[in-house]
C-alpha cells in the first residue's frame, strides 16, 4: 500500500535527479564544444540553454553567452528551477517526505548529493574548475542511481521512481534532438550526407552517448544515423525506445499489483508501439521536427495521466 | 553564578561512582585524540544520515544538529527499578486523572484541585467530556522529564503526555554509539533500547478500536516536512512500518479515516497523532488548519480511531496542573508519590505570587503552558534589568506563571577540548500505555553544553548523550 503523496514524491524525485544530471551533461557537451571551436562558442552555448528550455530566463538575466554565465545559469542559479542546484534541491525535499518509502542508502545519497553540491555550488565557479564541478555532479548522481538500483526493493516504489526516471529522461533526450538538429544541419537536404562536423558530436555528448555511437555505426557522424540512435535504438540507455521499453513495463507491473489497467497504459502502449514499427525512413517522411513535438506532448500526457491513475496529482 | 551541583560519574567527595567504574576503566586507556576524532565522526554519521531539527524563527540554520556527546549518562539497574516504579504510579495517575476530569471529575469534588483550574484551561477540551477512548488508554505515550540533585534524590520536572519528543534520538544515539565503540558493549552490559519502535507498534495495535477487522492498519501523522521533529516522525514510521501521513492525505470516508493511496482510500485505525489538538479537526478546533483531518473528532466520538494520544490529554501534563500532582497522585493511587515533584509556586495565588517576586533572583520561572524552554526565566543566570522585565510581565498576569527553586541538578561529564568537564543533565525516560505499561530502560538525557547552564532544552544549545542502564 502507498499513499498517493508518496507515489508523487518518488515520481518527482527521480524526475528532479534525472534532471540535474542532464543539465551537466549540457553543460559538459557546450564546454566541450567551445573549447574546440573558439569562434561559434556563443552559438553553442546559445543552443545548450534551448536544449534545456532555458533561454528565454537566461536572457532576461544575463546579456552575454559565456561560459561562466551558462555555467552559472544551469548549475547553481536556484532561481531556475531546472537548475542542477534546484533540482537536487527539489528531489532531496521530496526524498524527504518520502523518506520511509527509501532505503537508508538511497536516503543517504540523496542527502549527500544535496550537502557536497551545496558546498561545491556555494560560489560562483571558477571556469578552470568547471570540468570537475561537473564530474561531481555526474559522480553524485551515479551515487544515488547506485544506492538505488543496489538497495530497493522492486515494487510499487520502484515502479513509481522509475516512471519518473524514464519521463524525464524521454522528454530530455527528445528536446535536446529537437533543437539541436535544426541548429546544426545547414540545410535539409544534407539530411543523409556525412557530415564531417564535430558539432555532430555535441548532441551525442549532451546524452553521453559520443563513445557507444560509434560501437554501433561507423565513425563518421550522420544526421540519420544519430537520429536513429537517439530515437529508435533499443539498447541505447537514453533512447526513447529504451525509455518506452522501460516505461511500459513498469507500467504493466503496477497494472498487474493493482488488478487494474488505467487510461495511462494505453498511453505508453501506443507510443512503444510507434517506436517499435517505426524506421527512420519513415521519421524523416513524416518530418523529424513534427514527429518529435508530437513525441514530446504525448510523453506529458503520459505523465499526467499517470498522476491521475495512480492518485497524485 | 555555580550550583555545587552533584555529579553523577565524580561527585566531589565520594569519588568516582560505582555505575561509572567499567567506563572509566575503558576511558582511561583511551589516546584523548582519537576520541576527538570519534567525536567528529558522530556528526558526520548525524549530518549524513539528516537527523536534523529545524529551529523556528532562524531563517539561515533551518537545518541543525543537536550536539552529541560521546561520554554516555550512566544508570545502575538498581536506580532504575526505583526510578520505573515512581514511572510507574506517576503515569498511572496521569490516566486515571484524565479518565476522572472528562468523566465524574471526583477530584474537582473532592476539592483537592480546583475546578477553576480545569474550567479555564485552554488544555481542557469540553469535546472530550464523556468521550471514552478505546481500550480507556488517554495517554498511550509520555517522556517524563526528571532530574536529579543528589545521590537520591529524584524529581519529576515535567509530565509530558501531549506529544512528547526526542525517542529518535534516544534510538540514533545508541545506534551511533554502538557503532563508534564496539568494543565498549562488550565489556559493559547495557540494556538494549532498540526495540522501542516494536514495542510502540504492539503498544497502539493493543489499543485499536474494537471494531477494527483483522490487523489494525497504523499510521503516524506529521505535520509535514518543514516541522521541526519531521525526523523523527518518519523515522518511527519506518522503523514501525506503518505509513507516515499528512493531513492532505485523510478524510473521512463512510464514518472510518482514511488514507488517499495509489489504489484509492484505505481505512486507518490508529492514528499516533504528531499534530497538536488544536490543528487535529478544523471542524471542531482551529477552522484555519490544513494539517488535521475534518470530522476526525465525529469518527473518534464514535468509536471509529484510536488517536494517540487522545485529544485534550494537555490538561494532564499543563504547568499549572503539575503543581497538584502530589495530590493526583495520591487520590488515584492510593498511595505518596514515589518520585516526588520540584517545590513550585502558583503565581495565581497572591502569597506565592509575593514570595516570587521578592525572590525573583533566585527562582525559574515558566509560563504555565509554554515548552521547549521559550518564554522563561532563570533568576539567577539573568541581568537585573531581565528581571525586572520579567517582574512586569509577571505581574501584570501571575495565573500564566509557575515558579521554582533553582535547583543544582546533577551534572555529567561531556568531552571538551581541555578533557571531562561537568555539565547539567536531565532525563526523558518513554513510557507506553496499553493494556500494560511499559518502559524501554533508557531514554534521552539532554545536556546543557555551557558551563554552568541549567537550560537543556535543544532549542537553546542543549545537546544529548546516550543513556545507559546497566544490567546489572
Amino acid at each position: 500500500m502507498l499513499l498517493g503523496r508518496t507515489a508523487n514524491g518518488l515520481y518527482w524525485m527521480n524526475r528532479y535527479i534525472e534532471r540535474a544530471e542532464n543539465m551537466a551533461r549540457l553543460v559538459d557537451a557546450g564546454l566541450r564544444m567551445a573549447l574546440t571551436r573558439t569562434q561559434s562558442a556563443s552559438e553553442e552555448w546559445s543552443s545548450v540553454l534551448l536544449s534545456a528550455g532555458s533561454d528565454v530566463a537566461f536572457t532576461q538575466k544575463y546579456s552575454e553567452y559565456t561560459a561562466a554565465n551558462v555555467a552559472d545559469f544551469l548549475l547553481r542559479d536556484v532561481s531556475n528551477p531546472s537548475s542542477t542546484m534546484a533540482s537536487i534541491e527539489t528531489a532531496r525535499n521530496n526524498a524527504r517526505m518520502v523518506r520511509t518509502a527509501l532505503t537508508r542508502e538511497t536516503w543517504e545519497s540523496i542527502n549527500e548529493a544535496w550537502m557536497s553540491l551545496k558546498r561545491m555550488l556555494a560560489k560562483p565557479i571558477d571556469e578552470r574548475d568547471l570540468p570537475s564541478v561537473l564530474d561531481a555532479i555526474k559522480r553524485e548522481t551515479a551515487l544515488i542511481r547506485g544506492s538505488f538500483y543496489g538497495t530497493m526493493l522492486r515494487n510499487e516504489i520502484f515502479d513509481f521512481s522509475q516512471l519518473g526516471t524514464y519521463v524525464e529522461r524521454a522528454d530530455n533526450t527528445a528536446r535536446i534532438l529537437d533543437v539541436k538538429y535544426y541548429v546544426l544541419l545547414p540545410s535539409i537536404s544534407w539530411v543523409g550526407s556525412t557530415l564531417d562536423n564535430y558539432q555532430w558530436e555535441s548532441i551525442l555528448r549532451s546524452v553521453s552517448a559520443h563513445r557507444s555511437y560509434r560501437w554501433v555505426y561507423e565513425a563518421d557522424y550522420k544526421p540519420t544515423n544519430i537520429a536513429d540512435y537517439l530515437i529508435l535504438n533499443v539498447r541505447m540507455p537514453r533512447s526513447l525506445t529504451f525509455c518506452y521499453r522501460f516505461l511500459s513495463e513498469h507500467l504493466k507491473f503496477l497494472g498487474d499489483d493493482y488488478g487494474e489497467r488505467q487510461a495511462c497504459h494505453a498511453t505508453a502502449e501506443k507510443t512503444q508501439a510507434m517506436l517499435r514499427a517505426g524506421s527512420i525512413k519513415d521519421i524523416f517522411d513524416t518530418g523529424l521536427h513534427e514527429f518529435l513535438a508530437n513525441f514530446i506532448l504525448d510523453n506529458t500526457k503520459l505523465g499526467d495521466e499517470i498522476a491521475q491513475d495512480y492518485k497524485f496529482n | 553564578m555555580r550550583l555545587a551541583a552533584f555529579d553523577e560519574m565524580l561527585p566531589e567527595v565520594s569519588g568516582l561512582r560505582q555505575p561509572y567504574s567499567a567506563y572509566d576503566r575503558w576511558l582511561k586507556e583511551q589516546d584523548p585524540a582519537r576520541l576527538t576524532e570519534k567525536m567528529q565522526d558522530a556528526e558526520r554519521v548525524f549530518r549524513k544520515t539528516g537527523i536534523t531539527f529545524a529551529v523556528y524563527g532562524e531563517q539561515e540554520a533551518s537545518e541543525r544538529l543537536i550536539p552529541f556527546d560521546i561520554v554516555p549518562r550512566i544508570i545502575s539497574g538498581n536506580e532504575w527499578r526505583r526510578l520505573t516504579q515512581g514511572i510507574e504510579q506517576r503515569v498511572q495517575a496521569l490516566n486515571a486523572f484524565l479518565d476522572d476530569i472528562y468523566h465524574r471529575q471526583e477530584i474537582l469534588r473532592a476539592g483537592r484541585v480546583p475546578r477553576e483550574l480545569i474550567a479555564k484551561n485552554e488544555a481542557f477540551l469540553p469535546e472530550m467530556i464523556g468521550v471514552r477512548p478505546p481500550a480507556g488508554v488517554y495517554t498511550h505515550i509520555i517522556g517524563v522529564d526528571i532530574v536529579r540533585i543528589s545521590e537520591n534524590e529524584f524529581y519529576v520536572l515535567e509530565d509530558n503526555a501531549r506529544t512528547p519528543s526526542g525517542v529518535s534520538y534516544m534510538l540514533e544515539n545508541r545506534e551511533t554509539m554502538m557503532q563508534l565503540f564496539p568494543e565498549l558493549f562488550q565489556q559493559i552490559k547495557v540494556r538494549p533500547v532498540e526495540n522501542y519502535p516494536q514495542l510502540l507498534r504492539q503498544s497502539l495495535a493493543a489499543v485499536r478500536p474494537q471494531s477494527t477487522k483483522g490487523a489494525p492498519t497504523i499510521a503516524v501523522l506529521t505535520p509535514g516536512s518543514f516541522n521541526s521533529a519531521y525526523f523523527e516522525h518518519a523515522f518511527l514510521a519506518d522503523q514501525m512500518g506503518v505509513q507516515l501521513v499528512e493531513g492532505q492525505d485523510l478524510r473521512v470516508v463512510d464514518g472510518h479515516v482514511a488514507m488517499r493511496t495509489t489504489e484509492g482510500y484505505k481505512r486507518i485505525d490508529v492514528l499516533y497523532r504528531r499534530v497538536d489538538d488544536s490543528f487535529l479537526d478544523p471542524l471542531t478546533f482551529r477552522p484555519d488548519s490544513a494539517l488535521g483531518v475534518p470530522g476526525i473528532m465525529d469518527v473518534y466520538r464514535a468509536g471509529n480511531i484510536t488517536i494517540a494520544n487522545a485529544p485534550g490529554t494537555g490538561i494532564a501534563d499543563d504547568k499549572a496542573i503539575y503543581s497538584y500532582m502530589p495530590e493526583i497522585v495520591e487520590f488515584y493511587t492510593g498511595r505518596k508519590a514515589i518520585l516526588g515533584n520540584i517545590p513550585t509556586w502558583r503565581c495565581s495565588e497572591p502569597d506565592s505570587l509575593k514570595y516570587v517576586l521578592e525572590h525573583i533572583h533566585e527562582l525559574v520561572i515558566k509560563e504555565v503552558h509554554g515548552s521547549g524552554g521559550y518564554g522563561m526565566l532563570v533568576g539567577p543566570a539573568a541581568t537585573k534589568k531581565e528581571c525586572e522585565e520579567f517582574a512586569k510581565k509577571l505581574a501584570a498576569k501571575p495565573s500564566n506563571y509557575i515558579a521554582q527553586p533553582t535547583l543544582a541538578l546533577s551534572t555529567c561529564p561531556i568531552l571538551t577540548e581541555k578533557g571531562l568537564a561537568p555539565r547539567h543533565v536531565d532525563l526523558r525516560p518513554y513510557v507506553l500505555v496499553s493494556d500494560r505499561i511499559q518502559i524501554v530502560p533508557g531514554g534521552l538525557t539532554r545536556v546543557a553544553l555551557k558551563e554552568g547552564s541549567l537550560v537543556v532544552n535543544s532549542s537553546q544549545g542543549g545537546g544529548t548523550k546516550d543513556t545507559w542502564v546497566l544490567d546489572d
